[in-house]
C-alpha cells in the first residue's frame, strides 16, 4: 500500500474457488484502505465478490490469498470490534426487539450490569425510532422495524468497523428512505467507521464519503474510488439538487453500463490491471464544483451562494 | 365465527357419540327368551350361549364404580385403576426422561459435528427399525430385574424421535443465526445454550412429543409380557378374568392418558415455539 496509513487496509485480497476448469478467480488483487470515521460503499455487479470482501472485513469467510489489517492488527477471524448488518436483520426470532439488542449489547460488555445493558439498549432502540415497540418480537415487526432494530444491534455494540451487506436491499423504496435518513441522522452522531454493500446508486451517493466501484466478475477487480464530495449534513430532498450530484452518479452509472464489464479482468486489453499492485484509480467527478458553495433557490434549483 | 364453529363442532361431536354408542349398546343385547329356560340353562345360570361385547350401559357402570375408589389395593390381582395407570406412567416417564438425557446432548453433538454423524448414522439406522420388544429378553437377561427391563425398553424406543429430531434441528439452525453469534464472540457454549438450543427447540420439543406417543404405546405390551402390575398387565389380566367391561374400561383410559401426555407436551412446546 501507499505510505499512508489507513485505519482498515486490504492487501492484495483475492478468492479463488476449486472448479472442474481448474481454478475460478472470483476477485484478485483488491487494494483499499478506510479511513476512521470513513464512509465508505462499495457498488459492483452480481457476483463479483462483494459480500465476500465483506465477509472476510468480518472474518466470517478467508481470502485466498492477502490480508486484512485493522488498527495495525490482522483479521482473523470474526470479533466484536467489527459489527455486522446482514440484508436479512438476522434477528434472532425468539427475542424481542429490545432482547436482540441486549443480547449484542451483553455480549460486548460482559462487566455492565444488568440495569445498564438495559437503559443502553432502550437508549439505541429510541435513537431508531423504536420506543414503544420493544417488547415486540421480530415477526411482529414490519420489514424496516426490523432492519431498525438490527442497525440499533450494531451501534449499541459500538464497533470500530461496521459492515453492512446491503441493508435495505430488501426493503420497499418508500421504507428505504425513511431508513437511510435516520442512519445517516445515527451516523452523523457517532461517526463510525462504514463499508457497506449496496445496488442503490443513489444510496451510496447519500451516504458515502467515497464509493468503491467493483468490475465484473469472474476475474473482478476494484476499479475506481469515487470521491463524493457534496458536504454534510445532507439530505435525502435536497442532495438531488446539489450541481455535483448528477455528475457523480452520471459518472456511476455509466461505470457500471459499460466499463465495468470493459474492465473486467478476463479482458485481455487491461495489462495494467493484472499487478498485483494494482490500485483504484481515485476519481473526483464533481472536482471544482463541490467546493464552491451553493444554495438551493425556492425552486429547488441549485445556485452559487 | 370460531366460537359458532366450535359450538357446531361440539353439538357434532356429541351427536356422533351418541349414535356411536345408541347402536353399540343396541346391538349388544342378550336376545328375549322365547321359550322357558332348560334344566341346564338354568344350572348354568342362564347363561347366554353367544359371548357378548358388554355394552356402554355395562361399561360406564364399571368406570364409575372404578373411578370413584381408584387407588383401592385388595392384593397384587386387584389394584384401582389409579394405581396401575400411575405404575404404566412411572415407568414411561422414567424411561422418557432416561432417554431425553442422553439424546438431547447426542443429538447436539451430532447435529454440531459432520464427523460425528457420519460416524454415528450406521447403528442409528440398524437400531431404529428394531422393535423395542425386541430388546425384552436380552434386557431380561442383562438386568435380571422386570421392572428396570420395562423401564429399558420404554427408554430404547423414546431415544429414536428425540435423538433424530435434536440433530435435524440443530443441523438446521439457519447460519445467519450462527453467524450473529460469531460476530458477538460468543464461546461454543454460549452459542448452544444462546442460540442454538432456542432455535432447534421446536424441532426438539417435536421429537419429544414422538417419543412420548410411541413410549405410551409400547408400554402395554411390555406390561402384558412382563406382568405384575400396570395398565397393560390390567388389561391382560381382565381378559384373563373374562371382564370385558373391564377391558373395554382400560382400553379408554389408555386413550384418555395418552391424550393428556401429549397436550401436555404441546403445551410446553408452544413456550418454545417462535414464528420467523
Amino acid at each position: 500500500m501507499s505510505s499512508k496509513k489507513y485505519f482498515v487496509e486490504v492487501d492484495s485480497l483475492a478468492k479463488r474457488y476449486p472448479s472442474k476448469e481448474g481454478e475460478l478467480t472470483v476477485f484478485e488483487n483488491a487494494n483499499f484502505g478506510i479511513e476512521k470515521g470513513e464512509f465508505v460503499c462499495i457498488i459492483g455487479h452480481s457476483g463479483c465478490g462483494k459480500s465476500t470482501i465483506l465477509n472476510v472485513l468480518a472474518g466470517l469467510d478467508s481470502a485466498t490469498d492477502g490480508g486484512v489489517i485493522m488498527n495495525g492488527k490482522e483479521v482473523s477471524g470474526p470479533s466484536l470490534e467489527r459489527g455486522v448488518i446482514f440484508q436479512n436483520y438476522s434477528l434472532l426470532p425468539w427475542r424481542s426487539a429490545l432482547k436482540n439488542i441486549t443480547f449484542g449489547v451483553q455480549a460486548r460488555f460482559p462487566q455492565w450490569s444488568k440495569d445498564k445493558v438495559i437503559e443502553h439498549s432502550l437508549k439505541f432502540l429510541e435513537l431508531v425510532g423504536l420506543q414503544g415497540v420493544e417488547h415486540r418480537k421480530p415477526s411482529q415487526l414490519s420489514g424496516g422495524m426490523r432492519q431498525r432494530v438490527s442497525i440499533a444491534r450494531a451501534f449499541a455494540t459500538q464497533p470500530q468497523l461496521l459492515l453492512m451487506d446491503e441493508p435495505f436491499g430488501a426493503l420497499d423504496a418508500l421504507t428505504r428512505g425513511v431508513i437511510q435518513e435516520e442512519l445517516l441522522k445515527i451516523w452523523n452522531e457517532t461517526h463510525q467507521t462504514v463499508f457497506m454493500i449496496t445496488h442503490d446508486v443513489d444510496e451510496a451517493i447519500l451516504l458515502a464519503d467515497r464509493i468503491l466501484l467493483m468490475t465484473n466478475g469472474p476475474y473482478a477487480r476494484i476499479a475506481e474510488s469515487v470521491k463524493v464530495s457534496i458536504p454534510r449534513p445532507r439530505e435525502r430532498n435536497t442532495i438531488i439538487h446539489h450541481p455535483a450530484y448528477y455528475k457523480i452518479r452520471n459518472h456511476l452509472v455509466d461505470f457500471l453500463v459499460s466499463r465495468s464489464k470493459e474492465l473486467s479482468g478476463n479482458n485481455t486489453d487491461n495489462e495494467g490491471m493484472q499487478s498485483s499492485e494494482f490500485k483504484p484509480v481515485e476519481v473526483d467527478p464533481a472536482e471544482g464544483i463541490a467546493a464552491e458553495p451553493v444554495q438551493i433557490n425556492s425552486e429547488g434549483v441549485a445556485v452559487p451562494a | 365465527m370460531s366460537n359458532s364453529l366450535t359450538f357446531r363442532a361440539a353439538l357434532l361431536s356429541l351427536i356422533f357419540l351418541v349414535i356411536t354408542l345408541g347402536i353399540w349398546e343396541a346391538m349388544n343385547q342378550a336376545p328375549q327368551k322365547t321359550e322357558a329356560m332348560s334344566e341346564y340353562e338354568l344350572l348354568m345360570g342362564g347363561a347366554d350361549q353367544e359371548a357378548r361385547v358388554p355394552p356402554p350401559s355395562a361399561v360406564l357402570k364399571l368406570a364409575y364404580s372404578e373411578l370413584s375408589n381408584p387407588f383401592y389395593d385388595a392384593g397384587p390381582n386387584d389394584k384401582g385403576i389409579g394405581i396401575q395407570l400411575a405404575y404404566s406412567l412411572y415407568r414411561v416417564l422414567a424411561g422418557f426422561f432416561l432417554a431425553a438425557l442422553i439424546a438431547i446432548p447426542l443429538g447436539f453433538l451430532i447435529g454440531m459435528s459432520p464427523l460425528m454423524y457420519k460416524a454415528l448414522n450406521p447403528f442409528i439406522q440398524v437400531l431404529r427399525p428394531i422393535s423395542p420388544l425386541a430388546w425384552m429378553p436380552l434386557a431380561l437377561f442383562v438386568i435380571k430385574d422386570s421392572e428396570a427391563s420395562s423401564i429399558f425398553v420404554i427408554f430404547i424406543c423414546s431415544i429414536w424421535p428425540m435423538l433424530i429430531n435434536t440433530a435435524f434441528g440443530v443441523s438446521n439452525v439457519r447460519d445467519d443465526w450462527i453467524n450473529v453469534a460469531r460476530t458477538h464472540e460468543l464461546t461454543p457454549f454460549k452459542t448452544a445454550v444462546l442460540v442454538i438450543l432456542p432455535a432447534a427447540a421446536p424441532t426438539i420439543l417435536t421429537g419429544m412429543r414422538i417419543s412420548i406417543g410411541i413410549a405410551w404405546l409400547v408400554i402395554v405390551a411390555a406390561e402384558m409380557l412382563v406382568g405384575g402390575t400396570g395398565i397393560g398387565y390390567y388389561v391382560w389380566n381382565e381378559w384373563n378374568n373374562l371382564d370385558l367391561s373391564s377391558v373395554i374400561f382400560s382400553i379408554l383410559m389408555i386413550g384418555m392418558v395418552g391424550m393428556l401426555l401429549d397436550l401436555a407436551l404441546s403445551s410446553i412446546s408452544r413456550w418454545v415455539e417462535y414464528q420467523e
